[in-house]
């Protein structure tokens, strides 16, 4: 088994800026049910973060600029560690993630261990 | 209360006061002579009071037999060192050095310093186990062994070296410092946990046997919450889900000792003021801001103590599985999440999810695949129930998957 990290990207930016309770948590409903069937299937390493939408991009020569990328609609919104055998399997179980119904995506990238 | 009934009876209530009593004034090196002093004490009672009738109060009167056999010990062990170590300190003794304190606070204190001793991460969980039924409820090495499914021989070899354990690691008698006490609390409760598990889950057919290791978890755990130090609230969560389990232990087994399964239960046979207790210790489980998985299984025992089927029942249900799983993966999580999926999301989704747990050498994957099939696709239900039933050990997870079969094919 090896882990894999996850990261969501979606539009963040363009996203409708207030949300009431009972919106928040029926968007909230299909992330939970994702990441407990992972649980359930004991592929689930770490349930991350949620990433905010403020940032900062530091460059060389002192250059500091507002991030995350505007120009890029692709922000990362979040990421989890799963636990899978292959990079195709780490796959196919990101094909229910929640992220894709709303127009993002996941990239998945192995884990290179430290030492 | 007759000579008879009360000599056992005052066994399992005082035989473990004294004995913490003696081991915390003696030290672990010496839990042998503190066990052999209780026994002896127990042994004359037994002898005397049946020639002589009872004593007017028979607890005073052990307290005082088994004192004086201590202070007997300590009088020996003293002139031993001394005549061995003769040039380093004279022999008298002092008065401190005798006192043997059977007083109600000391015995609390012992008893629950004894919990902590007893429960070391230096001995295995299963050795914790007994050695809390042996030591600080006062169970024999046959009860232990018919509770624990052991044998007898086991049983003894199993708490022996648990005892040589705690002797060669000079485990203290005494409460950790604060550095230590969350971790150290950590492992009791777990202990406890287990201790409750292995009545209520158990499948002797020994009822009363099964209850009574339910109701000394809840004793030991009760102990903790009295404790100011003690009385946090991974203590009280875990209070809390045992009251809610043992609410419904009238009504989920039957005289012969068969499980009633929960759907099955009369809700009039659970009780109430376990209910209540169990919120009461929920509430005060509230108070910190570590959320424990004794706090999640609690939450969901509190759903179960409502009968009713609603969808708000099921979605708690759900999302309570979802963060149990993410704290501590296990099967049985697993299953009983995806069970909550089915009544909150539909079994369609459920079936799907299901099916990606591929637990295939536990019964009850399929027993949960043919329950799920049900009504959906009964040729599917039916080889799924055979298959469970084909792995199933005991007697009573047989007869309920028979009966699962026999109504799926009425």
């Amino acid at each position: 088994m090896e882990e894999f990290l996850l990261v969501f990207r979606s539009d963040y930016a363009n996203k409708v800026p207030q949300q009431s309770p009972e919106q928040l948590q029926s968007m909230m409903k299909p992330w939970q049910d994702w990441i407990g069937s992972l649980a359930a299937q004991n592929k689930l390493v770490s349930s991350g973060n949620r990433l905010a939408s403020e940032g900062r991009v530091v460059k060389p020569q002192n250059i500091i600029t507002n991030g995350p990328y505007v120009e890029i609609k692709e922000a990362i919104g979040g990421y989890i560690i799963i636990r899978a055998s292959s990079l195709d399997e780490a796959a196919k179980l990101s094909k229910s993630c929640p992220i894709l119904s709303i127009g993002g995506n996941v990239e998945i990238r192995a884990i290179v261990p430290m030492d | 209360m007759q000579e008879k009934e009360l000599i056992p009876h005052l066994f399992r209530t005082e035989y473990r006061k004294i004995i913490s009593v003696l081991c915390k004034r003696f030290g672990i090196e010496y839990i042998e002579v503190a066990e052999d002093i209780v026994s002896d004490t127990f042994l004359l009672a037994s002898e005397t009071w049946g020639l002589k009738g009872l004593p007017k109060n028979p607890i005073a009167w052990l307290y005082t037999v088994s004192k004086n056999k201590a202070i007997d010990f300590l009088k020996h062990k003293k002139i031993f060192t001394g005549k061995v170590y003769s040039d380093i300190q004279q022999t008298t003794l002092t008065i401190n050095e005798i006192e043997i304190d059977l007083s109600d606070k000391n015995i609390t204190d012992s008893q629950l310093q004894m919990m902590f001793a007893v429960c070391h991460d230096c001995i295995s969980k299963d050795a914790q186990i007994g050695l809390s039924l042996n030591i600080l409820c006062g169970f024999g090495v046959e009860e232990i062994a018919d509770a624990l499914l052991t044998s007898r021989e086991a049983t003894y070899k199993r708490l022996s070296r648990a005892k040589e354990k705690l002797k060669a690691e000079n485990v203290r008698i005494e409460l950790p410092g604060l550095s230590d006490i969350h971790n150290r609390l950590e492992t009791v409760l777990t202990t406890l946990y287990l201790l409750f598990s292995e009545g209520y889950y158990s499948t002797s057919q020994k009822t009363t046997l099964r209850k009574e290791l339910c109701v000394e978890a809840m004793r030991l755990n009760v102990m903790l919450i009295e404790n100011e130090q003690t009385n946090t609230p991974s203590a009280n969560a875990l209070l809390s889900l045992m009251c809610f389990h043992a609410s419904r232990f009238e009504a989920r087994t039957k005289q012969n000792g068969d499980i009633i399964l929960y759907e099955d239960q009369d809700e009039k046979l659970w009780n109430r003021e376990l209910i209540a207790r169990g919120e009461h210790y929920l509430i005060h489980a509230s108070k910190g801001d570590k959320l424990s998985k004794y706090h999640i299984e609690a939450a969901i025992a509190y759903w179960h103590t409502h009968k009713k089927d609603t969808l708000e029942k099921w979605e708690n249900i759900l999302q309570l599985y979802n963060r149990l799983l993410q704290i501590e993966y296990s099967p049985i999580a697993a299953l009983n999440r995806t069970y909550a999926l089915a009544k909150a999301n539909g079994k369609q989704e459920a079936i799907i999810e299901a099916e990606k747990l591929d637990l295939i050498t536990n019964h009850l994957y399929y027993s949960l695949l043919g329950n799920l099939y049900s009504d959906v696709d009964n040729k599917k239900a039916l080889s799924n129930l055979q298959k469970a039933l084909a792995l199933a050990k005991t007697v009573a997870d047989k007869k309920i998957i028979e009966k699962n079969i026999s109504r799926l094919i009425k």
